[in-house]
């Protein structure tokens, strides 16, 4: 079998390892030639996959056209999934040890594309197609993390990592508790999730609930092909345990990132827009949801104020309680199951800290807690929707 | 069974010993290394391989090095069964004594480098790759200096610097690791290869043929090693395993079944498996072994199989018996100096448990630490993870 490892001209010496340092290696991070210019070019992913001779000779090209203006570059735009791949390949460009691992994510590139092409750049090692076997691919990578490689696990829909639970949760989320600091496993588990178009009750889980009591493990939602990529970076260098939820509905988003090399903060939320009257607390795809009844809200004469939380845990409780203060009134809108849910864990931790400063009852809506049906219109009232969300801002702010 | 002659000890051979070696561990030193080829009690027998020879080169310095071992960690378990009924001990205690001989074994045949996963029976593994009786005991009583800072417990010793993976208590969740293990390797090209340990009550999870298909699919230095002790807590193993052969369980990957008793099989069972595994992929290795304890202190190992059973064993198949025997046929020592020894290790247990009932427990903040890498993961880090932007309550 061809491993495919590319070596940019890395020595293989042998790390002798201390209580700190990770035990690897026969790379070392700093010799890989880290292009952090302005002018970094990523290609066009909308074509293909990239060459690498292509990249040089653009980047270049690039920087001589217009030196003055860099700062002011437009950017390129691109697809949710696509942004999570540029963020993929800039990160095991940066470093050796980051490696992915799932089902059909070689060859095949992806059951929705999220790695597409890098099994060709990377070698068949890199980018391991496993066979289906859940619970114990996901035993592997945190095994691999264990002696230092950073792997990404791609569960081919979230539901299925619920063959991988123990994993997850006893050796992904505990290890480094329970040996005392010795091991860190930086895994990413990534992706999606959620209720799409009739994909049926097996497929159309939302595991946020299930995984957030876990201890040690962060998890993180993306919403927008800016956040995804950014979320990405920042999980696969954080040396956390990183539960990154994607959505089945929002890997066709398109827009405009920057061509800068950008990672965001994994413990913050994102403003989405700034209002007096409500606080709306939501993630993933019910931030499009929200946005839309924000819509018809500011028609109404009100005006809401949007934060997508992104970090499940923790919350940024900094950000919402500013904004708590600000408009003293909460609705939470997820996806979430009702029960033991993000809303209801958020529901609590706003009303412990910020009570004093609630002018009424936090309104959580959330999906209801059925299986989700296959019929179109019954799958349609399972999830919030736009006029629900108005009809609850109306109620929160008489 | 090859039986070597016995030969009584020699009062010419005890006088000289006197004279220059007044401890045993000296004797140890002065040991010499020249080899000696003894026979394994029993053949290998090999599935899908041709099993290696019966006959192991060893030195003396070597055997009396494997009794010393194997006493230190007898005796490192019997205390714990003391401490243990003390209340000093709690939950859960595993006790391995019976099966040193593979541990002992094992580690002779490889380096630090190589890895080792184990289940939760790992107090004498931890003590092969090199952790000290005072993390050991200190970590079993909850206390600071232990080798997880008191915060894992009995099924839960780790020494990263040895290359020991752990401790983990749930069954058979430590064979995908150990196959993780195996692939770092592989892709950190670095020549060494993973043993992951389980039971035979472990050889029925599903995992475990998961892993061994990956392993075996893509070439990963991977030993899996069955410690056949013939129980699963309470179910013996033709209660609960329709192919007790677990050395063939593996179908299209070869295994070896080891008499794990003999602490020279295992080594030589070991090194024959770490030669295959870097070249071929994994293997199984089965050790047909015992304990003499219960499954943990709480069972008392007796209402599913028979005293007579515990105490045949004891007196045919002990590792450290037959050690002692081999060492006193070659004349490598004498009676004396062995029971010498033991007295040593004895008091070696006795000094490293009153220096961890000395140790002081955790901190009470100790509660929250090591749960995230930086802190509790409530600050709220800038692009790049670098600057601490916040604080979250």
């Amino acid at each position: 079998m061809a491993a495919l490892l590319q070596s940019f001209g890395v020595a293989s010496a042998s790390v002798a390892s201390s209580d700190h340092s990770i035990k690897l290696p026969a790379f070392s991070v700093h010799s890989l030639p880290v292009i952090r210019s302005e002018a970094r070019l990523i290609s066009s992913p909308i074509l293909g996959t990239r060459k690498t001779g292509k990249v040089t000779t653009r980047a270049v090209a690039a920087k001589a056209e217009n030196p003055a203006s860099a700062a002011s570059k437009p950017g390129h735009e691109l697809l949710l999934f696509e942004a999570l791949r540029e963020g993929l390949e800039e990160e095991m460009d940066r470093d050796p040890r980051v490696c992915v691992m799932g089902e059909d994510v070689g060859h095949y590139g992806g059951s929705y594309k999220v790695t597409k092409g890098l099994a060709e750049k990377y070698g068949d090692l890199r980018v391991l197609d496993t066979p289906i076997a859940e619970n114990s691919f996901t035993g592997m990578a945190i095994g691999a993390a264990m002696t230092g490689l950073r792997p990404i696990v791609e569960g081919m829909n979230m539901g299925f990592l619920l063959l991988a639970f123990n994993q997850i949760s006893d050796n992904c989320g505990m290890l480094h508790y329970t040996s005392g600091g010795q091991f860190t496993i930086p895994t990413v588990i990534r992706g999606p999730g959620g209720v799409g178009r009739q994909l049926g009750a097996e497929h159309s889980q939302r595991l946020e609930s299930y995984f957030q009591s876990i201890p040690g493990i962060q998890m993180v939602a993306c919403s927008t092909p800016y956040n995804a990529k950014g979320l990405m970076k920042a999980a696969i260098r954080s040396e956390n345990p990183v539960v990154l939820f994607e959505h089945v509905l929002l890997y066709n988003l398109k827009e405009r990132i920057p061509d800068e090399e950008y990672v965001l903060s994994l413990e913050e939320a994102e403003m989405v827009r700034p209002g007096e009257h409500v606080t709306i607390l939501t993630y993933s795809r019910m931030r499009y949801h929200v946005m839309q009844a924000a819509k018809t809200l500011v028609n109404k004469g009100y005006d809401p104020e949007v934060i997508d939380i992104r970090s499940l845990k923790p919350f940024d409780l900094y950000t919402i309680g500013n904004s708590v203060k600000k408009t003293h009134r909460v609705l939470i809108v997820e996806e979430c199951m009702r029960t033991g849910g993000i809303g209801a864990s958020l529901t609590a931790a706003i009303n412990e800290n910020f009570h004093d400063f609630l002018d009424a009852p936090i309104v959580c809506l959330s999906s209801q807690d059925v299986p989700t049906p296959y019929a179109g219109t019954l799958e349609e009232w399972t999830v919030v929707q736009p006029a629900q969300i108005v009809a609850a801002v109306e109620q929160l702010c008489q | 069974m090859a039986q070597l002659t016995q030969r009584a000890a020699t009062f010419q051979r005890t006088l000289s010993a006197a004279a220059f070696s007044v401890s045993s561990t000296r004797c140890l030193n002065t040991a010499s290394t020249s080899p000696i080829t003894v026979e394994t009690s029993l053949p290998f027998t090999g599935h899908k391989i041709d099993p290696p020879s019966r006959s192991v080169e060893t030195t003396p310095q070597e055997l009396l090095s494997f009794f010393r071992d194997m006493a230190l960690m007898r005796r490192m378990e019997i205390a714990a069964d003391s401490l243990y009924k003390a209340k000093l001990i709690r939950g859960f205690c595993h006790l391995y004594d019976g099966q040193e001989a593979v541990a002992v074994g094992m580690e002779a045949a490889i380096t630090k480098k190589d890895c080792i996963i184990t289940a939760y029976r790992d107090h004498c593994i931890f003590l092969g790759r090199g952790g000290t009786l005072l993390e050991a005991f200190a970590e079993l009583m909850g206390r600071k200096d232990g080798c997880s800072k008191g915060k894992g417990g009995s099924m839960h010793f780790y020494k990263k610097e040895g290359g020991f993976y752990g401790g983990h208590g749930i069954v058979g969740a430590q064979v995908p690791l150990g196959c993780g293990l195996a692939f770092a390797q592989k892709y950190s090209k670095d020549e060494n290869v993973t043993f992951a340990m389980y039971g035979d009550g472990a050889a029925n999870q599903g995992q475990l043929f998961e892993a061994l298909n990956m392993a075996a699919l893509w070439d990963l230095p991977a030993i899996l090693v069955c410690e056949n002790n013939h129980y699963g807590m309470g179910t013996a193993e033709w209660r609960a395993a329709k192919s007790p052969a677990y050395y063939k369980r593996g179908d299209y990957v070869p295994g070896l079944k080891v008499d794990g008793m003999d602490a020279l099989a295992v080594k030589q069972a070991c090194k024959f498996a770490k030669e295959y595994a870097l070249k071929n992929g994994p293997i199984i290795l089965e050790m047909d072994t015992y304990r003499y304890h219960g499954h943990s202190m709480s069972d008392p190992g007796s209402t599913y199989r028979t005293r007579d059973e515990i105490s045949g064993i004891r007196q045919e198949r002990d590792p450290i018996e037959r050690i002692r025997k081999l060492i006193l046929s070659h004349d490598l020592a004498t009676e004396k100096e062995l029971k010498d020894t033991e007295k040593e290790v004895r008091k070696e247990v006795d000094e490293a448990i009153a220096q961890a009932k000395e140790s002081p427990l955790p901190d009470p903040s100790e509660l929250f630490t090591n749960v995230y890498v930086k802190g509790l993961g409530v600050e709220a880090f800038g692009a790049d993870r670098k600057e601490l932007r916040a604080v979250l309550p």
